[in-house]
């Protein structure tokens, strides 16, 4: 029986654990990033360290939070959208004028919205066609969507928005309480709910999901539901801060978000993302912005440090495959000599 | 007696000028396990899609509990009939954990604390079956070893929910598992047919076969040859069983040339999955070599590692002395440029030589595929047409064209005559013999039997590394098969 | 005849010149066949730096999905400002501007292969990574840059032929031209074809996938830095934004121009086809009086229109 049959692994959990350990890695690794650049920023200005300094620093990362926990929605497919600052803006633009003079409108505007984004997924999965260049299109749709609401900068928010973004709660900044709310709500979504599982699979291995049954139009509507709804919010955050809005005032959400998105380990196939990441990821982006300031250099290179922290992960990421590859590839033993 | 779980009778099934299925009849009662044997081709995974529902049979009935189920036989009713696979490629996802991909199976799992009760459920199964298993219900898929993850893989085959789980179809479960763990799913396949479940088990492995098997079945060809119980079977006589009636003609077997003091000019060296040194594969100038065993047994494996070198790449193990073509067996997804036409596939590997003034130059591409199309007899009107408007076989002439056209001085071969028709395989035989003789090599991957008789020199390959070498004059089928599944009292 | 007509029928690029001829003569009918001419002039000119830039994306998307170059409105930004630093002003320093311009554009490519190679991470991470560094460069180096180009170079962008027809047009023509022998008749085009149909089959076929990939996104930089050196010559100096609408527009030609998203198939002259469509139709829009959000609306729902027609191709 046993004639010719690799040599037994060791027993329990020996060789599981070799694998764990990269992916524990990669896993802590946005966070690593978000806590050098905070204690950078602690050190180099130690007034940053309080109640407000912290609401200061982070004052602009929640709406790019939802942003980015938009992305990685459609990150979970194996899909790029491109269109997410649009609609953010299109959002910021209904919500400084319809949704300040005719709440119930704008309500029912903003769902029309959501809707629309399922019906791109539906789209995108009946004809099988290219995310990118659909969402491309919509960016286009989304941005003369805001420039007809809004033609000139200008409107205001509703009162109990602002209101609401202003809100200092006890002990904890509001910055990070909403970071940790969504986190937390976006965790559960996707990470510990029945048909999140079924989400996530659909992005790892498609057929497989079918095959169980699944629909896959379900999924990917679903998804692209949920990045609506996400892009929404981060529409209503954002003129929550700013009180107006233009139409182009969330055109640089679409890199950021995808940036963000990446950093916090969502890969781009294989369905592997993280909701906790993805806001951990949206929260260096931010801080990178202002850590500039502290430096007291240009904030000319602003987008540059951001992009410097992205390849940075990035590089650690495929240094840590790479061992990990080395290490399972001495472990199997199945390599030709 | 009450009627078999599921009886197939008269299923056939056809791919072209191929027939995979020639009438196929099989029974499987409740509680009983069924070994299932034969070489490439013989029709096993044909009958297996068919069973799980994913193949329409041409013809034929599938009877469930004596209904005949045949019309509307689908994934989803042979789930619901409680029919289960085990597909050799696997279908877990990789990203979720073992507990998703339990829930994955079963639509049932959900709301509150699903992740514990599909846990409990693959966890039971698993540690009923695999004990010691060392996997978690939390761990990602993806982060498990290859065999861990067929562990679970067949676990969650035995898993029950909403519909039951009544044959569970195992295609070469054990090829990557352990000893340890493969005693075990035999033990759970004994113990699940005491339960009542029907099994069907693949294995190249015949003492799985024989120890676990209450009868064993015999493919070749499409049919089925042989139906026994297990007691009292021994091992040459299924290897016996498995053989074609037409043995390889002597007369025909060529004489192989004396072989010593000529460098040759190509060479890689085998390992076995565990690690094991196997015989090193070399092939000379005008040498034809063929590569035999079982389907994914490393041989295409050795011919990329083969090719990889070629490229100018070091590979350990491997040397080549000149250029190599590769000529893929699976012509949708590694042979053919689809978007493009007869001569362009051609000529893609043979640009110096139809360049003019720095420039690709059409006439040249056109003389060049026109002299192929000839030489080769590739059936289209004009070489300008498209590729696709090409029959399957004559596809498969144009990559033999487009690698022959080159100048690559070793040519090699991954089982390039799957689904071709016998005509065109005889014209290809020749081509080879005479492009041999003019002083190319051929490192030849096939799963057909008769085509090894092509050929000087024949390795046989077995879990990744070579087992046996046999020269023109000392091949037979039975060598071939008898290196192929566990040679006796192999070490 | 009719077998050319027919030959005509099944090229993808002819629809987006029946498209560009179709909004041309609203636009003319539109106002009464008044300044028909000098829309052509202008769809020519504008329509220059779109074709550039969309035939380096062309030549990268066509390597397949999941290529795409997003650095090239950064890219941009930067050779412009370089060409203008380096030319100073002065009509003798326009060459050494141009080659600095295409150095600039050079080592943005050469940046971006080194990391989809050295990271192995997906063209599109990587591109964009590199954009943040290449526009950050860019805001730091062009601050404060007021250098008005060489007059020289300004005039000749300028410079048409009797008849309103701008020469830099004809240049970008004769250019193109040479990208569809490029891409038809040379070894390394054939590659790029190849590798767009299936990596897989490509490398099996001896295809040097590594290398075609190299010279693509190197190529498809120096176009976009070459586009930045003349875009700041015509508009009067560089700015930093001025490579912003090129990100979607680039692949928006592309696309529209009968370029296969999921790679294998380009066409070049769909790219000028598609270019000149794009700025006439913003034209007949404006012209008709349609506000610039609707303008941006009925854009992007062409494009979705044209890809979801087009569409169902099978990513391999």
């Amino acid at each position: 029986m046993s004639d010719s049959r690799p040599v037994p692994a060791l027993p329990g959990r020996a060789s599981l654990g070799a694998a764990a350990v990269p992916r524990l890695l990669r896993a802590i690794l946005p966070g690593l990033a978000l806590a050098v650049i905070l204690v950078a920023i602690f050190i180099l200005q130690p007034r940053a360290m309080s109640y407000f300094g912290l609401n200061l620093l982070l004052n602009l990362s929640i709406p790019i939070v939802f942003a980015t926990l938009a992305q990685m929605f459609i990150l979970t497919v194996g899909d790029l959208d491109l269109s997410v600052g649009g609609m953010v803006s299109f959002v910021a633009t209904v919500s400084v004028t319809y949704l300040a003079e005719q709440p119930v409108l704008g309500v029912a505007i903003l769902i029309g919205a959501i809707a629309l984004y399922a019906c791109v997924g539906a789209l995108i999965e009946l004809r099988r066609l290219p995310a990118i260049v659909v969402t491309l299109g919509m960016s286009f749709v989304w941005f003369g969507l805001a420039v007809l609401v809004l033609p000139s900068p200008g409107g205001r928010a509703p009162e109990w928005l602002i209101a609401l973004m202003a809100w200092k709660p006890p002990v904890i900044p509001l910055p990070i309480l909403a970071a940790l709310l969504i986190a937390a709500i976006g965790h559960i979504a996707l990470m510990t709910s029945s048909y999140g599982a079924i989400l996530r699979g659909a992005g790892g291995n498609a057929r497989s999901i079918a095959r169980a049954g699944w629909s896959m139009l379900r999924v990917r509507m679903t998804l692209y539901a949920l990045a609506g709804f996400m892009g929404v919010l981060s529409g209503l955050s954002l003129t929550g801060i700013t009180t107006s809005a233009d139409s182009n005032i969330a055109l640089r959400y679409t890199l950021i978000s995808i940036a963000g998105a990446i950093l916090g380990g969502s890969e781009f196939v294989g369905g592997r993302v993280s909701p906790i990441g993805a806001v951990l990821g949206a929260l260096t982006m931010t801080l990178a912005a202002s850590f500039l300031s502290f430096l007291r250099l240009s904030p000319d290179w602003q987008i540059g440090v951001q992009g410097a922290i992205l390849i940075l992960v990035l590089a650690l990421r495929a240094l840590i495959n790479a061992w990990s590859a080395r290490a399972s590839r001495r472990r199997a033993g199945t390599a030709a000599p | 007696m009450a009627d078999p779980t599921v009886r197939l009778t008269g299923v056939a099934k056809s791919y072209g000028a191929v027939r995979a299925l020639a009438g196929v009849d099989l029974a499987v009662d409740a509680g009983v396990c069924l070994g299932l044997v034969g070489h490439n081709g013989a029709g096993k995974s044909t009958l297996m899609h068919v069973l799980a529902g994913t193949l329409a049979p041409d013809s034929g009935s599938i009877l469930v509990d004596g209904v005949d189920r045949t019309a509307g036989w689908s994934v989803a009713a042979a789930h619901a009939a409680g029919v289960r696979c085990v597909f050799q490629e696997l279908s877990l996802c990789p990203n979720l954990t073992v507990a998703e991909n339990a829930r994955v199976f079963h639509p049932g799992l959900r709301g509150l604390g699903w992740k514990r009760r599909a846990g409990r459920l693959i966890m039971d199964r698993l540690d009923h079956m695999f004990p010691g298993h060392g996997i978690g219900a939390g761990d990602t898929v993806g982060d498990l070893s290859i065999g861990r993850r067929q562990m679970v893989e067949i676990a969650r085959a035995f898993t029950v929910t909403d519909a039951p789980a009544r044959l569970v179809i195992l295609d070469e479960p054990t090829s990557s598992l352990d000893s340890v763990a493969a005693d075990q799913l035999l033990d759970a396949v004994r113990h699940a047919t005491r339960e009542g479940i029907g099994c069907i088990l693949i294995s190249h492995l015949l003492g799985e076969i024989l120890a676990a098997g209450d009868r064993v079945v015999v493919m070749r060809d499409g049919s089925v040859v042989a139906d026994r119980p297990a007691e009292g079977l021994s091992r040459d006589a299924l290897v016996e069983a498995m053989g074609s009636v037409a043995r390889p003609d002597a007369g025909a077997a060529r004489q192989t040339a004396d072989r010593a003091g000529r460098a040759p000019m190509a060479s890689a060296a085998t390992r076995d999955r565990r690690g094991r040194e196997g015989l090193t594969v070399t092939a000379g100038k005008g040498e034809i070599v063929g590569l035999a065993g079982l389907a994914g047994h490393g041989q295409t494996d050795t011919l990329l590692r083969l090719f990889r070198a070629a490229e100018g790449r070091r590979v350990a193990g491997v040397s080549v002395e000149a250029p190599a073509a590769f000529i893929a067996g699976d012509r949708q997804t590694e042979g053919i440029f689809p978007l493009w036409s007869i001569a362009r596939n051609v000529t893609v590997r043979s640009f110096p030589a139809v360049r003019r003034r720095g420039l690709l130059d059409p006439d040249r591409e056109r003389a060049l595929a026109e002299e192929w199309r000839r030489r080769i007899g590739i059936r289209t009107p004009d070489v300008a047409n498209p590729i696709l408007s090409l029959s399957g076989g004559n596809q498969q002439k144009v990559l033999f064209a487009r690698a022959l056209a080159s100048e690559a001085e070793i040519v090699l071969m991954d089982d390039p005559m799957r689904g071709v028709d016998v005509g065109t395989k005889r014209e290809v035989y020749d081509l080879i013999r005479a492009e041999a003789d003019r002083g190319r090599c051929f490192v030849w991957y096939t799963t057909e039997m008769e085509e090894l008789v092509n050929c000087d020199h024949v390795y046989v390959f077995r879990d990744g590394g070579v087992v046996a070498d046999l020269p023109a004059s000392e091949f037979t089928e039975q060598k071939v098969l008898q290196s192929s599944f566990e040679a006796e009292g192999a070490a | 005849m009719i077998a050319s007509l027919d030959w005509l029928r099944r090229q993808p690029w002819i629809w987006s010149f029946v498209g560009a001829i179709a909004v041309w003569a609203v636009t003319v009918a539109l106002v009464e066949g008044r300044g028909a001419g000098a829309t052509v002039t202008a769809a020519l000119t504008f329509s220059v730096f779109y074709v550039i830039v969309g035939i380096g994306q062309m030549f990268v998307v066509t390597t397949g999905p999941g290529n795409v170059d997003l650095s090239i409105p950064a890219n941009i930004a930067l050779s412009g400002a370089v060409a203008m630093k380096v030319m100073n002003g002065q009509d003798s320093l326009i060459v050494v501007g141009l080659v600095a311009a295409l150095g600039t554009g050079f080592c943005v490519g050469l940046f971006n292969v080194a990391l989809i190679r050295v990271l192995m991470i997906p063209p599109i991470i990587a591109t964009l990574s590199a954009s943040f560094i290449v526009q950050s460069t860019a805001i730091a180096y062009g601050r404060g840059l007021r250098v008005k180009p060489p007059a020289a170079l300004s005039d000749f962008m300028e410079w048409r032929l009797p008849g309103g027809i701008p020469v830099i047009a004809l240049l970008t023509i004769a250019f193109a031209a040479a990208m569809v022998v490029v891409l038809e008749r040379t070894a390394y085009g054939r590659s790029v074809l190849a590798i767009g149909q299936s990596d897989r089959v490509a490398r099996l076929a001896g295809v040097p996938v590594a290398r075609t990939r190299f010279v693509t996104y190197t190529l498809c930089a120096t176009l976009a830095g070459l586009s930045g050196a003349l875009l700041a010559a015509f508009s009067g100096g560089a700015s930093l934004d001025m490579g912003q609408p090129f990100l979607l527009a680039s692949i928006a030609v592309v696309v529209i121009g009968g370029t296969s998203i999921a790679g294998g198939k380009a066409n070049v002259p769909g790219v000028w086809g598609a270019a000149l469509f794009l700025f006439l139709l913003v034209t007949m829009l404006n012209t008709m009086g349609v506000s610039s959000g609707m303008r941006q609306m009925l854009t992007g729902v062409i494009i979705i229109a044209i890809i979801a027609l087009a569409g169902g191709e099978k990513t391999r």
